[in-house]
């Protein structure tokens, strides 16, 4: 059954690996995924180890839904002490990886040491071996995945991957299965990199036997309908991410010249639509009926004809708007290359936009850049130091370490024009007009971020009884919820739901698409409840799986506050303060966040999670979540 | 009228719910050898073909079943299997040419289509269109009119040149 899966400890020093069942008592704590994940990283790691020292851990898993009727049930999660901003690490992936790991027996890896040659790891049916990876060292990360096919002797194998990016240690390398599922943020790539960890295959032909079949299969299909019947669904599902970009930078909600303008001008090069012509059809991810992912072939250049799947929003924001280039194939070039590379868009191109303001300031010369024009607009320039950075060639090698290492070299006033929060990079989007978002930007687990706490309906301007209907369950609200996205009123709460919701999906496996984050009236607790229990079998209610995320959430603080982060971390750069965003349609032109409201907006969210008013949580907090005992070693 | 599935390869994403249902609703179980349709990728080039059986009229499964244990059922246009006869040989496997019936190396018996007894749960959950379950006087209606319209462009096309 689903339940049955094994947890994995392997250590890469010693070549020893122990597997342990997962009991029922822990899945109903922590669900699995990343909610086990926090558990087994706040157990596991121990505090002020160097990340890319052989103490770190890296931990793998499967969602508790993963292959199983619960649509969209696919993603990846992959966590370790991260390179980049020395907290928590951790990032969410789609894909066949996490559903061919469960079919393998497994549905966590904890993977210790380091390896005294590079290796992989071949995983089938309920068997792990440590392999030598010595002939597909230095290969990209789809000509990996077709050596480890090759090697093995089996087309159907899937494979976790990391690419150039990772063996070289870049900050904020990626993790990669199939062409373009990217594990990104935290630089999760980095730490296998630096443990002699290449790969791991993983095929697996073991039944998951589903507790209920015939209703889990009825559910699913109204699920399925629930989610395709949206047009933000099918929007996705004709232009993938893409579409998010073309609504958003209409508004000037997005970011252009490293954070200069809220709004890339004279954009109709670039729009989805535009890409569109050069699609050739969609994919998706596992039992996915979204399909958010566009298939193309690079039409011209140096890359001419080669296949590749995305774009994505964050490629226009990193390839077009922010080093303000408005060329269709350098979109598409820039995001083959760090596909393969393995490397994070949203990081690569924001250390590449702030060197071009940097170059505009004159704070960088041709001296540092190696004779490269570094101009915003000069598109060769992004394509070179991709390579550069993903190679740590001459100032890609400073760049490669990521926001506050890199400003630390460079000097002078750099860190000014840095657009960062805990040490990782902005999403290219600007939360200066809309408090909520800047909140969830400041506060996420994992440093800025958008996928772990951003309430993005509040762009709708939903009527407030609909709020009411979403954000008072299954944990009671009362409190003020606002309509207009230029509020702070009620915000905090939206935030502190969807970082629940959030990881809710992220402990089950499920995709955020298919939840409360593009589309209000989508699945969540209520739903996931019932697709429990026909799939596994096991009994959560909505206020149970809410339970589970809450403890996560906090173990996940709790790693954080051991690491030595204070409320002081939890803020926004100068930015977003002081300078008033330029562009946009009228209710967006001018807008700054309030440091006064910001602070009450983060009290009261301190004050929603049990902690107290320097973001720590409280012991009466943690004893009543049942986790005051942590760490627990169990698993 | 019998109706049959028809595949559209440039329509699949390469989700694989096909896969699933079919293995869950056959086998209470998710295990891609368990199912009745596979999708066969090429994930370097972006290309996706669900596999399943073709339901032929004369069948080489039936020609090389050496027990008889191959039938038509010509009231829903299938070939089912009489697990009575059926001694698992697997030479109805390898004479399949499409690679369409599979081995069950759990249940231990071949498994193919059964066109879920004239309700297909792959149709059914597809909504890309890659899977219809449809009328199969009518099956090559679309692809009949697609073809259609590019020879009418290419006609145009060509007189354009001339021109």
């Amino acid at each position: 059954m689903a339940l049955n899966r094994k947890i994995a400890y392997i250590d890469l020093t010693t070549g020893k690996i122990e597997t342990k069942p997962i009991s029922v008592k822990m899945r109903k704590i922590f669900i699995g995924g990343r909610g086990l994940d926090a558990y087994l990283m706040y157990n596991h790691i121990k505090p002020g180890v160097d990340a890319l020292s052989p103490d770190n851990v890296a931990f793998i898993s499967a969602g508790l839904l993963v292959g199983t009727l619960a649509s969209a049930s696919a993603r990846t999660h992959v966590a370790a002490k991260s390179p980049l901003t020395g907290y928590f690490g951790s990032t969410n992936m789609g894909g066949f990886f996490a559903p061919e790991l469960r079919f393998a027996g497994f549905d966590h890896l904890v993977i210790k040491g380091k390896a005294a040659k590079p290796s992989y790891l071949w995983i089938h049916n309920g068997e792990i071996e440590i392999r030598n990876a010595s002939k597909i060292w230095g290969k990209g990360v789809r000509d990996t995945q077709e050596a480890l096919r090759e090697e093995l002797g089996d087309k159907d194998i899937k494979a976790l991957t990391i690419g150039i990016a990772g063996e070289k240690m870049v900050r904020y390398a990626n993790v990669m299965t199939e062409i373009k599922n990217a594990g990104g943020r935290t630089g999760m790539g980095a730490v296998l990199g630096s443990k002699n960890l290449k790969a791991i295959a993983v095929r697996g032909t073991m039944d998951i036997k589903i507790a209920h079949p015939m209703e889990a299969l009825e559910y699913d299909k109204k699920i399925i309908s629930q989610v395709t019947a949206a047009k933000v669904s099918q929007e996705q599902g004709r232009l993938g991410t893409l579409f998010i970009w073309g609504a958003t930078n209409s508004q000037g909600l997005v970011r252009a010249r490293n954070f200069q303008l809220n709004q890339l001008e004279e954009s109709d090069a670039i729009e989805p639509e535009e890409f569109e012509k050069h699609s050739f059809g969609m994919t998706g991810c596992y039992g996915c009926q979204v399909h958010c992912r566009g298939k193309y072939i690079i039409p011209d250049g140096e890359y001419k004809g080669i296949y590749d799947e995305g774009p994505e929003y964050t490629s226009i924001g990193a390839w077009a708007a922010e080093p303000d280039c408005r060329d269709i194939t350098t979109v598409l070039a820039a995001n083959h290359l760090v596909n393969d590379y393995g490397m994070d868009t949203i990081e690569t191109g924001s250390m590449i936009a702030w060197a071009m303001e940097l170059y505009e300031k004159g704070i960088l010369t041709e001296k540092d850049t190696g004779g490269l024009d570094l101009s915003f607009g000069n598109k060769e320039a992004v394509i070179e130091m991709i390579h550069r950075i993903a190679r740590r060639q001459g100032l890609g090698d400073i760049l490669a370490e990521g926001p506050l290492r890199a400003a630390k070299k460079i000097g002078k006033d750099s860190i000014k024009y840095q657009i960062h929060v805990k040490g990782m990079s902005n999403l290219q989007s600007d939360e200066r007009p809309t408090p909520s978002l800047a909140l969830g930007v400041a506060t996420a687990s994992r440093g800025s971020d958008h996928l772990r706490s951003r309430p993005a309906i509040d762009l709708y301007h939903l009527p407030e009884p609909v709020l009411r209907q979403i954000y008072s369950q299954p944990a009671p609200y009362e409190g003020p919820l606002t309509s207009e996205y230029t509020d702070y009123e009620g915000k905090s709460w939206m935030v502190f739901w969807q970082e629940q919701c959030y990881m809710a999906v992220d402990s089950l496996g499920i995709c955020k698409y298919h939840t409360i984050f593009l589309g209000p009236n989508f699945p969540n607790f209520q739903e996931w409840s019932k697709l429990i229990y026909y799939n596994t079998g096991l009994e959560m209610s909505p206020l149970d799986i809410w339970d589970a995320a809450r403890r996560a959430t906090t173990l996940e603080r709790m790693f954080n506050i051991r690491e030595g982060l204070t409320r002081k971390d939890d803020w926004l750069v100068d930015r977003y303060f002081d300078e008033p965003t330029k562009l946009g349609i009228p209710i967006i032109r001018g807008r700054t966040i309030d440091r006064d409201k910001l602070h009450k907006m983060i009290d009261e969210y301190y004050g929603f999670g049990g902690w107290d008013e320097n973001g720590v949580p409280k012991p009466e907090s943690l004893k009543k979540m049942g986790i005051d005992k942590e760490p627990t070693h169990l698993l | 009228m019998q109706k049959t599935l028809v595949i559209d390869y440039e329509k699949c994403t390469g989700c694989r719910l096909c896969e699933m249902v079919c293995s869950v609703k056959h086998e209470g179980v998710n295990n891609p050898l368990r199912c009745r349709i596979n999708i066969a990728k090429w994930e370097t080039k972006g290309l996706m073909v669900p596999m399943v059986c073709r339901q032929c009229e004369d069948a080489p499964c039936i020609a090389a079943c050496p027990t008889n244990a191959r039938l038509r059922d010509e009231e829903l246009g299938r070939v089912i299997v009489n697990y009575d006869r059926c001694i698992g040989c697997k030479t109805c496997v390898i004479a399949c040419p499409f690679g369409a019936i599979n081995w069950d190396p759990y249940a231990k018996k071949v498994i193919s289509c059964d066109l879920c007894d004239g309700e297909p749960l792959c149709a059914k959950f597809c909504e890309t269109g890659a899977i219809r379950y449809i009328d199969s006087s009518t099956a090559n209606k679309s692809q009949q009119r697609e073809a259609a319209e590019k020879l009418y462009e290419s006609t145009k096309a060509a007189a354009e040149a001339v021109r």
